[in-house]
């Protein structure tokens, strides 16, 4: 019951995703990715995961999609708006796709299978137990890593911002 | 066991939900009649004795008036848009605890469908997937004015769930869970230990945040920019017609109703009342009555956001993004420190 559930979701995550790319209009494609990202939300209730679940549903699905989905609405893609490519930079895309495959490849290769159903610890991904790895284990790391999230924030605030003499 | 299981959360879920769609089929009417009342009007009173049945004389009229797709439009998710308004507006009374648990023949029956551990956010997350509904809808019409509201609605909602967010916390660090259940439960009775258990006493600046970006999260006056008629016609649903366009309008008043529901529990107490334990009452009477105090506070709520939308003007559009950026967001960040002073004193001192 539960590996099969599991396989039908990872069916279908893989098939969302391969219509992101394949889907000629924009908006459409920014569709299927906030299905693709609920997807994920199953996976992560399937592994016990609920933080992680939620926090993936509001922050993926609920901000950042919505963000996309507005610039892109805003600017009103189409097809006959969007300029031809060179056939230069296609080739580089492909090249670089492919760099970046190989190293995905090689690095899934190291790594060992693990049974994708049966957790070593089921509580592991509840909120109290995830605070509390967070905030005692891991605090240096989280707090660095809050820190890069405010140098990104200032940086692109700084960028946005025009300098006074320039308007 | 499994079966009863099974049964009594069917019983449940077709109640609660029946009860959603009632509470917003009458808040069409409370709403006409709240107005005529707050300006002296006598509003609907044809249909029936004080027109009471005015809201399923309005649903026989959106049924049968004519289904129009405008040509350009793309069908798929102009269909779709009205759908996932509608139903985002209903799963969010799915972690609501409506009242405590009832004893039937030594069976403990909750009155909530989900105890979820992470119920708080589940809202959060739900309430935030709403905006999809009136961003594709508006999208997908072909129409400017449409567009313009979608876009209206999808920035608005952004802005204004970071100082929902964070008012949360606030209350959050307060009651130290995540579980609706538990914190209905911690406000049981009306005073204990010197002071009101119930969490709009505890967190006054924090729900009055709340308050507010909850008004601007439903679209409603005076936050209703998405829909605002003087500058887009019909905003997000101009080109809607028939029932998609009774959709639209209806998943307003549900997400009134849960929005309600969501800050009754949170900040007024949920289904608890004063002087509960002093009456000598029996448990499963406590908690029928606790249901009915829980819905007369959801219709107080519901009240204060007709009695807002009759009363206060519409906001500019700068000025609403000037008080969710600038005013709302710094306000509740400094209620979070606060409230993390209080808490640290209090333990300190007050121990």
């Amino acid at each position: 019951m539960n590996i099969s559930l599991f396989y039908f979701v990872a069916f279908l995550s893989i098939f969302f995703s391969l219509l992101v790319i394949f889907s000629k209009n924009p908006v459409h494609s920014v569709l299927y990715l906030i299905v693709t990202f609920f997807t994920f939300t199953v996976h992560y209730i399937l592994l016990n995961a609920q933080f992680l679940a939620i926090v993936n549903f509001i922050v993926y699905m609920g901000a950042i999609m919505v963000l996309f989905l507005f610039v892109l609405m805003l600017l009103n893609l189409n097809k006959e708006s969007e300029p031809a490519k060179s056939p230069l930079l296609k080739i580089a895309g492909v090249v670089a796709g492919m760099c970046l495959l190989v190293t995905v490849a090689g690095s899934v290769k190291t790594l060992h299978t693990s049974n994708p159903i049966v957790l070593q610890s089921p509580t592991l991904g509840l909120v109290k137990n995830l605070g509390k790895v967070l905030f005692s284990d891991f605090l240096l790391p989280f707090e660095v890593s809050s820190i890069l999230l405010l140098s990104a924030m200032v940086g692109a605030v700084l960028l946005a911002k025009r300098e006074p003499n320039d308007a | 066991m499994e079966a009863a299981f099974v049964i009594e959360k069917f019983i449940l879920i077709t109640v609660i939900f029946t009860v959603s769609l009632l509470v917003a089929m009458y808040s069409t009417y409370a709403e006409r009649k709240v107005a005529s009342f707050l300006q002296d009007r006598v509003g609907p009173n044809r249909a029936g004795p004080f027109g009471i049945l005015q809201p399923l004389a309005d649903g026989i009229k959106m049924f049968t008036k004519e289904e129009i797709i405008p040509t350009h439009a793309n069908k798929f998710l102009f269909i779709a848009g009205p759908s996932l308004a509608i139903l985002t507006a209903c799963i969010g009374t799915a972690v609501i605890p409506w009242g405590s648990n009832i004893e039937i023949a030594g069976r403990t029956i909750p009155l909530q469908v989900a105890d979820v551990n992470v119920g708080v956010l589940y809202i959060f997350g739900v309430v935030s997937l709403g905006v999809y509904g009136i961003m594709i809808g508006g999208w997908a019409s072909n129409n400017k004015y449409s567009l313009m509201g979608a876009i209206r609605a999808a920035s608005q909602n952004i802005s204004y769930e970071i100082a929902m967010g964070l008012s949360i916390i606030a209350l959050l660090m307060s009651t130290g869970s995540l579980s609706l259940k538990v914190i209905a439960e911690q406000q049981s009775g009306f005073w204990a230990h010197g002071w009101f258990t119930w969490n709009a006493f505890q967190q006054p600046l924090g729900f009055l945040i709340f308050l507010i970006c909850a008004f601007a999260e439903t679209n409603r006056s005076p936050f209703d920019l998405p829909e605002c008629e003087t500058e887009l016609v019909g905003g997000y649903h101009t080109e809607y017609s028939s029932m998609k366009l009774g959709f639209y309008l209806f998943a307003e008043y549900i997400n009134m109703f849960v929005s309600s529901a969501v800050m009754a529990t949170l900040y007024f107490g949920a289904y608890n009342f004063p002087f509960m334990h002093h009456l000598g009452l029996s448990a499963n009477m406590i908690s029928i009555l606790g249901v009915v105090f829980m819905m007369l506070k959801i219709f107080f709520f519901i009240f204060f956001f007709m009695w807002v939308r009759w009363t206060i003007p519409r906001f500019r559009y700068d000025q609403l993004m000037n008080l969710g950026w600038k005013v709302l967001i710094p306000l509740s960040i400094a209620n979070i420190v606060l409230t993390g002073i209080w808490i640290t004193v209090k333990d300190i001192y007050f121990k």
